[in-house]
């Protein structure tokens, strides 16, 4: 990587640029490489056609959270609640879906569920400036209980098979949960670097003051994020009520934490609201590559946290690194 | 806001600390939850009852003390449920082959130190946001339990080992009397040592204690210890209790203890709170949920009154205090 491109007139963009953004580029590069040479190596069947599709499709779930999440840590936030949140809407909209056949209606009230709890960590967040990460803990054990009492404990099961299909089905001969993932991927993309609401995304990681005094309503912002991420844990929830062909009142616990760690393993930086949608892709794909692998060596779901936990606490050291070089 | 809590001036009707302030309001707030059970269940106000609630308080006041010092720095420590998870599970283990109490307890007590000093060191070490490097850590240590318990139980512990978490002496549970001893210490390393004022101070301010000579780093590698610590001795008692060992014990713990340490009055902005004010919101989050089994509530409604609890209590926070 050249100096040069780095010292270039693309620094002093208000959106940073791809060849400023060039620079965090080899940081989740390199993972992603390592990871795929080293389980091509090691992990039987890794490399077949088969496998690399299946990898697109498990980690789709996992883009439609990390995306707005990457959004959430760019203003200096956090949404813990939402793994949670998308047990509950998935939980919410099983009932719905099996009492009314209605795959519409099902996904309303998915929407719906995810976008109230995230209205109300924005809320928390931007109208009683309560710490992003309490505040969403709050919510936390607020979705999980609901999650609880609304399936009284249980699996909620008869999903109808039209249902089903939106994750096993494909159109066109692409599967249809990689095509959901790749038009939120777009959607994303334009609206964090083509749109106002992306640049007021953007400066809420720096100085508030300097937005206030710019007339700039940054709370409405900051509330719009923290909807935004409820209604993609609703989307992604029916993805994944259609995927375990339940709901699940603790299927998706702990989905908040992959979401954390692709987003920091792409480059998103904690303390100075830096974040890349393109790096985000690629920490959700390495993420995915590392649970596949892993998977096919035979090491247990629970010994794969732990590795995603160790990478993510590398991630940050070389975020820290940078941050002082800086 | 003074952090060194003076007792209650003598001078009759005048100053009195803001800090003995908070904890009497608390102490009201428990004082009417108290009230308000007793005219709801004829079962609350037995004497059973009641050495249930300070026992079931006990467990959570001894994660909430080691917060409390690491809230009291700015900081926040996510890890502490899954830490009793692996303290207690590798205890089990030890006590189970060895046959020998003292050395499962050693074993558990380590366990957490070494936790909490590994948070301390990626804090202050890498420069990672407490609550980051506190929830990755969370998950690994929840990996690593649930790999190595690989989902069985370790059961049947000596009876003398028991006793921790179940005997009595003198019609008191003896968790009762390690809650005691643990907040006198609490409150004498927080308010009588130089240690503790340093870690008011460097909550409070860190640029300045760090100016004024304050080893800011090893402060906060101590305080993460003790936190983790005090999850080694959850973890003992929990396991004496229970009698069992299994991967999720002592998940369900963390938001009850961050929530504890708030409704204790003590700042998510560091500097401002008390021990004893944590021993007060410890009860007080006991009686509620005490209180709501005793009116046969779903237990699944526990984590959402303790979830909005808690981000009451920290909205209180910020209200008063934009207020004064």
């Amino acid at each position: 990587m050249s100096e040069a491109v780095l010292a270039g007139p693309a620094a002093e963009r208000p959106h940073p640029g791809l060849a400023w953004r060039a620079k965090t580029v080899p940081g989740v590069a390199v993972v992603l490489g390592l990871l795929i040479g080293l389980f091509a190596v090691f992990a039987p069947g890794f490399a077949s056609p088969g496998n690399v599709s299946n990898i697109l499709v498990q980690s789709t779930i996992l883009l439609l959270l990390a995306l707005p999440m990457t959004l959430v840590i760019m203003t200096e936030g956090l949404d813990l609640s939402m793994g949670a949140v998308v047990t509950v809407a998935s939980v919410a909209l099983a009932l719905t879906v099996v009492s009314t056949q209605s795959l519409g209606l099902g996904l309303g009230v998915g929407l719906l569920v995810g976008a109230a709890f995230g209205l109300a960590n924005g809320a928390l967040v931007a109208g009683l400036s309560i710490p992003p990460f309490v505040a969403t803990l709050g919510t936390l054990g607020v979705a999980q209980g609901l999650a609880l009492v609304l399936s009284d404990g249980q699996s909620v099961v008869g999903i109808p098979r039209h249902v089903r299909e939106l994750y096993s089905g494909s159109l066109l001969g692409l599967p249809i949960p990689v095509l959901i993932a790749a038009a939120a991927y777009l959607a994303f993309h334009v609206l964090l670097y083509w749109t106002r609401f992306g640049t007021y995304v953007v400066a809420l990681g720096g100085n508030r003051d300097a937005l206030t005094l710019a007339g700039v309503r940054w709370k409405r912002v900051l509330v719009g994020v923290y909807v935004l991420c409820g209604a993609m844990a609703g989307l992604a929830a029916l993805l994944m009520t259609a995927r375990i062909n339940a709901g699940h009142p603790t299927a998706a616990i702990g989905l908040e934490f992959d979401a954390i760690a692709a987003a920091a393993l792409g480059g998103t930086s904690f303390d100075r609201g830096n974040g890349w949608i393109f790096g985000t892709l690629l920490g959700v794909i390495a993420v995915g590559v590392l649970r596949n692998g892993l998977n096919l060596m035979a090491v247990p779901s629970s010994a794969q946290v732990a590795c995603i936990g160790l990478l993510v606490i590398l991630a940050l050291f070389i975020d820290g690194l940078r941050s002082r070089r800086a | 806001m003074s952090s060194a809590s003076a007792p209650a001036a003598s001078a009759p009707g005048v100053h009195v600390s803001e800090d003995v302030l908070q904890v009497v309001y608390r102490l009201a707030a428990a004082g009417l939850i108290c009230l308000a059970l007793t005219m709801l269940s004829e079962n609350f106000a037995q004497v059973g009852n009641l050495l249930n609630v300070l026992r079931q308080a006990s467990l959570l006041f001894f994660l909430a003390s080691g917060l409390t010092l690491v809230v009291l720095t700015g900081g926040l420590d996510l890890s502490v449920g899954a830490n009793i998870g692996l303290s207690a599970c590798l205890a089990a283990t030890a006590i189970k082959s060895t046959g020998s109490p003292m050395l499962g307890t050693l074993v558990g007590l380590g366990t957490g130190s070494l936790v909490g000093l590994a948070n301390g060191l990626m804090v202050t070490g890498l420069r990672i946001p407490s609550f980051i490097a506190t929830y990755g850590m969370l998950w690994v240590l929840h990996g690593i339990t649930y790999y190595y318990m690989a989902g069985d139980t370790i059961h049947g512990f000596p009876a003398g080992f028991r006793q921790v978490g179940s005997g009595y002496v003198l019609g008191v549970p003896i968790p009762v009397y390690l809650m005691v001893v643990v907040l006198a210490a609490g409150m004498v390393f927080a308010q009588r040592t130089i240690w503790g004022q340093q870690i008011y101070a460097l909550g409070a301010n860190p640029v300045s204690a760090r100016l004024s000579g304050i080893p800011v780093g090893r402060r906060l590698v101590l305080v993460y210890t003790l936190s983790g610590a005090m999850a080694g001795v959850a973890s003992i008692v929990f396991l004496a209790r229970l009698n069992s060992a299994e991967g999720d014990i002592g998940e369900a713990m963390t938001l009850p203890a961050i929530a504890a340490v708030l409704i204790g009055g003590t700042s998510l902005f560091g500097g401002v709170g008390t021990m004893f004010g944590t021993f007060v919101g410890a009860l007080i989050l006991t009686l509620v949920l005490n209180g709501m089994n005793l009116l046969s509530v779903n237990a699944n409604w526990q984590p959402i009154v303790t979830g909005v609890i808690l981000v009451a209590a920290v909205w209180l926070d910020l209200a008063t205090r934009k207020r004064s």
